[in-house]
């Protein structure tokens, strides 16, 4: 790509200013909206800015009060608490993955419709299924006058209401087709709690073996309970701002190198045309159709990992091995590790740091680029990362410069 | 035998020939006259040719396994467990799928590739026939 083509990458106009996250945990039954503020307000200091500076706002999904948990908070909830004045916003459920709200953020920037705008994502599953379990996110699980509707009425009616079981499809394809094996898949879990003994935040912490991961118990093969995220209480915050506003911030921003948004395959989990792959495949693609840098050129990678495999998926849809390979590209571990050739998911992910559902992921990132991630720092001063979001129709993903 | 526990969808006049085509034993889909493309989930236009003189018509029934998973965990009341969620693929048309639940199988013996036949089951007080699917048996049936 020329220097002239690229001004027409939008996005990097836009930085990430700073990051705030608020207490995490697996249930802390502390108000979904005080989490919010926590982060929200850590992210604004940690840019150098104050609330009166914000002028856009933007969150995925909205304000909704079901699945439990899933997102208590909208954006009326964050822009009244903090008397916030914008001049743009926008929240829903309907863009490219969690970090959709993200990409939004810096198109308005870029257009000149906000200078800063605070994305946030807050989660409150934990508390919010404590007693019922993960079954009790099941609409109609009661029975009664329930019916399914959109994509639900085809999944709901088979007693597949849970993405652990879409996943599970995905993989069990994968495995048929590359000889991909619970071993190789493994590694996605065994790295996340490696990492997440150095985060302080993470849930889950004590170390797991290969086999505490063959042994204990299925959900849906072939993924096992630690092929799965830990639903948690927390807030992740994302400041965006206008690249000419480096001068008014607390230290150098992030660049925003390029996104990848697309979708070409048809958006559902059963009829997309590559069951051994996703959205992503697309959204990935995409990404470096809009940037001369190459994967090779990234030095840390935070993957999406609602569920093991979906890491797999987005380690072939962003190029650092071709379709099929991402079992053996995983195998032993090494090359994923803090000091490997790709460190992934550096604070445990959603696996074992909790589902912090795509910002956590994006937190870490930048925390990465900054050199301020302590003990889980990945050594050598990385310079870029990716940080991706989003299963199945999902799909979403930015890659960042220092 | 008593009719299980399921989760049943909202019938519609977009869908209601796949959730009631199972009262007369036949899978319906929609099809284009023009051009003769498989439409699922249903909707008033021809993704091919994009005319919206679409028909009503049964599929042979018949499938194949294109993945599955064996589920072992409790999302909702009803289900006995372990209960196997399979995409089928239709004869039909490629990538004409949909998610059912393979019965009359052990869960054990499933494989991506194996040929299923569908076998309704029927809520009629709902106006649903669940179409579920089952392992073709040999040609001694
Ligand atoms: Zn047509």
């Amino acid at each position: 790509m020329t220097p002239e083509e690229a001004v027409l990458v939008g996005e990097r106009r836009a930085v990430i200013s700073g990051v705030g996250q608020s207490d995490v945990g697996r249930r802390l039954f502390r108000d979904p909206l005080a989490l919010t503020a926590q982060a929200c307000l850590a992210a604004i200091a940690d840019a150098g800015l104050r609330p009166a500076d914000i002028d856009g706002l933007a969150t995925f999904p909205g304000g909704m009060d079901t699945p439990p948990g899933f997102s208590g908070v909208g954006i009326t909830d964050v822009q009244d608490m903090l008397r916030l004045q914008l001049s743009w916003y926008t929240g829903g459920l309907e863009m490219p993955s969690q970090l959709g709200a993200v990409v939004a953020a810096c198109l308005a920037v870029s257009a000149g419709l906000a200078r800063h705008v605070l994305c946030f994502r807050t989660v409150h599953e934990g508390s919010a299924q404590a007693g019922g379990g993960r079954a009790s996110v099941t609409p109609g699980g009661g029975g009664g006058s329930f019916r399914a509707t959109g994509f639900m009425e085809w999944t709901l009616p088979f007693a597949a209401p849970s993405a652990a079981i879409w996943v599970a499809m995905f993989a069990r394809a994968h495995f048929d087709r590359y000889g991909t094996t619970r071993e190789q898949l493994a590694q996605i879990a065994l790295n996340a709690r490696r990492n997440a003994a150095r985060n302080p935040k993470a849930v889950y912490r004590d170390p797991m073996t290969l086999e505490d991961y063959l042994s204990v118990r299925m959900i849906s093969e072939p993924l096992c309970l630690y092929d799965c995220d830990v639903p948690c209480d927390g807030s992740t915050a994302i400041v965006v701002s206008a690249a000419e506003t480096a001068p008014d911030l607390r230290r150098p921003p992030l660049r925003v190198e390029a996104a990848g948004t697309a979708i070409r395959g048809r958006p559902s989990w059963d009829q997309f045309d590559d069951l051994t792959t996703m959205a992503c495949r697309d959204a990935g693609a995409h990404l470096w159709t809009r940037t001369s840098l190459r994967p090779a050129d990234v030095d840390v990678a935070e993957l999406y990992d609602g569920f093991s495999f979906i890491t797999m998926a987005w380690l072939e849809a962003l190029g650092f091995c071709g379709p099929g390979e991402s079992g053996s590209f995983v195998e032993g571990g090494a090359r994923i590790a803090l000091d490997g050739e790709l460190p992934l998911n550096t604070n445990g992910g959603q696996l074992s740091g909790g589902r912090l559902h795509g910002f956590g992921l994006l937190h870490e990132a930048c925390v990465q680029l900054w050199g301020e991630a302590g003990e889980r720092q990945v050594p050598g001063r990385p310079e870029v990362a990716v940080a991706a979001a989003g299963g199945g129709p999902l799909a979403g993903a930015l890659l960042l410069t220092r | 035998m008593s009719t299980p526990f399921r989760i049943l969808p909202r019938v519609t006049d977009r869908n209601r020939h796949f959730w009631t085509g199972g009262r007369d034993g036949e899978l319906r889909f929609l099809r284009c006259r023009r051009c003769g493309t498989w439409v699922h989930p249903p909707a008033p236009v021809c993704p091919a040719c994009l005319g919206d003189d679409l028909d009503v018509v049964a599929a042979s029934g018949r499938a194949r396994v294109a993945t599955y998973t064996v589920n072992h965990q409790a999302w909702m009341p009803g289900p006995e467990l372990p209960y196997v969620v399979a995409i089928v693929e239709l004869p039909e048309q490629h990538g004409l799928r949909l998610i059912t639940n393979l019965v009359e199988v052990d869960p054990a013996e499933v494989r991506i590739g194996m040929e299923v036949e569908v076998v309704f089951e029927a809520h009629p007080d709902d106006e649903v026939w669940i179409p579920l699917f089952r392992p073709v048996r040999g040609n001694g049936r």
